[in-house]
């Protein structure tokens, strides 16, 4: 059972023409008892500059471990799976609101990062990427001679 | 048992002043309830609380959960995206049964806070006995 009571809200910067952070291949997993409702999770949040993209998402109860992230050019990925609620006979449940169950979202950078150079922390249940374009990206400066 | 004592609303869309370094808005966090043995557990997620800025107050019967964020804003980037929104955790709770204060645990590990209430035994009906005049 993988459901959320947080609609994601989309706060769009209107000032920015970097924007082009897609969501695509967006999947939940409902332990194969999917009914095959598309969600985007996790929402995330982006910054940016010329050379480097920092992006966070929340994943409460998670640890390290049980986040995959992947890179590859400008596709992003994150798959990862929340803890079953606690189960047995002696349980009585008054209130089940958070979420269970896997989630895989792909987005689309910016840019192309490097892979070498991804720093990724988990903390408090907030996940941060941080990531940098290739050298050999960089726009550069051409030097323009006189005549 | 433990009833939510008031719902406030989920997003607070109205407090958005410009500030940067205040939390504008203040989240119900999602909780799981459930009971086992003599143990009401409480787990709440406040993801991007530090376990400092968890409090949980107990007075009477009223449960009050309150997470503190710190917000993040990364120094030299532009936003770029935004799809949920940070701030601070609250939610309040009555409690039905009587709870034994001194054995209340709580823990705070991965934006997850985890309380542990266990009941207080039942107290015994006593009869008082009338004296005549």
């Amino acid at each position: 059972m993988l459901q959320t009571r947080f609609p994601s809200v989309n706060i769009f910067d209107p000032f920015t023409s970097m924007h082009r952070v897609q969501n695509t291949m967006n999947r939940f997993f409902d332990d194969g008892r999917s009914r095959g409702q598309s969600v985007t999770y996790p929402p995330v949040n982006f910054w940016g500059n010329q050379d480097s993209i920092v992006m966070t998402t929340e994943l409460p109860g998670l640890t390290e471990q049980d986040i995959e992230l992947t890179v590859k050019d400008a596709m992003l990925s994150i798959r990862g799976t929340y803890p079953e609620a606690e189960t047995g006979d002696d349980i009585v449940w008054q209130r089940n609101e958070r979420l269970e169950g896997s989630f895989s979202r792909s987005l689309e950078l910016p840019f192309r990062v490097n892979p070498e150079k991804i720093d990724a922390r988990f903390e408090n249940g907030v996940l941060t990427v941080e990531m940098q374009r290739p050298e050999e990206d960089k726009p550069r400066r051409i030097e323009i001679k006189p005549a | 048992m433990a009833q939510d004592l008031i719902t406030p609303d989920r997003r607070d869309m109205a407090a958005s002043n410009g500030e940067q370094n205040r939390a504008t808005a203040t989240f119900t966090p999602a909780v799981d309830i459930f009971e086992r043995a003599d143990m009401t557990v409480i787990v709440a997620d406040m993801p991007g609380v530090a376990p400092d800025d968890v409090d949980v107050t107990l007075d009477r019967q009223v449960l009050t959960l309150r997470g503190t964020v710190k917000p993040y804003a990364p120094k030299g980037y532009s936003r770029l995206a935004s799809e949920y929104r940070v701030g601070d955790y609250v939610r309040v709770f009555t409690l039905g049964d009587e709870i034994d204060r001194d054995g209340i645990n709580a823990t705070f590990k991965n934006g997850v806070l985890q309380l542990e209430l266990p009941r207080a035994p039942k107290a015994t009906t006593q009869k008082v006995t009338v004296k005549g005049a």
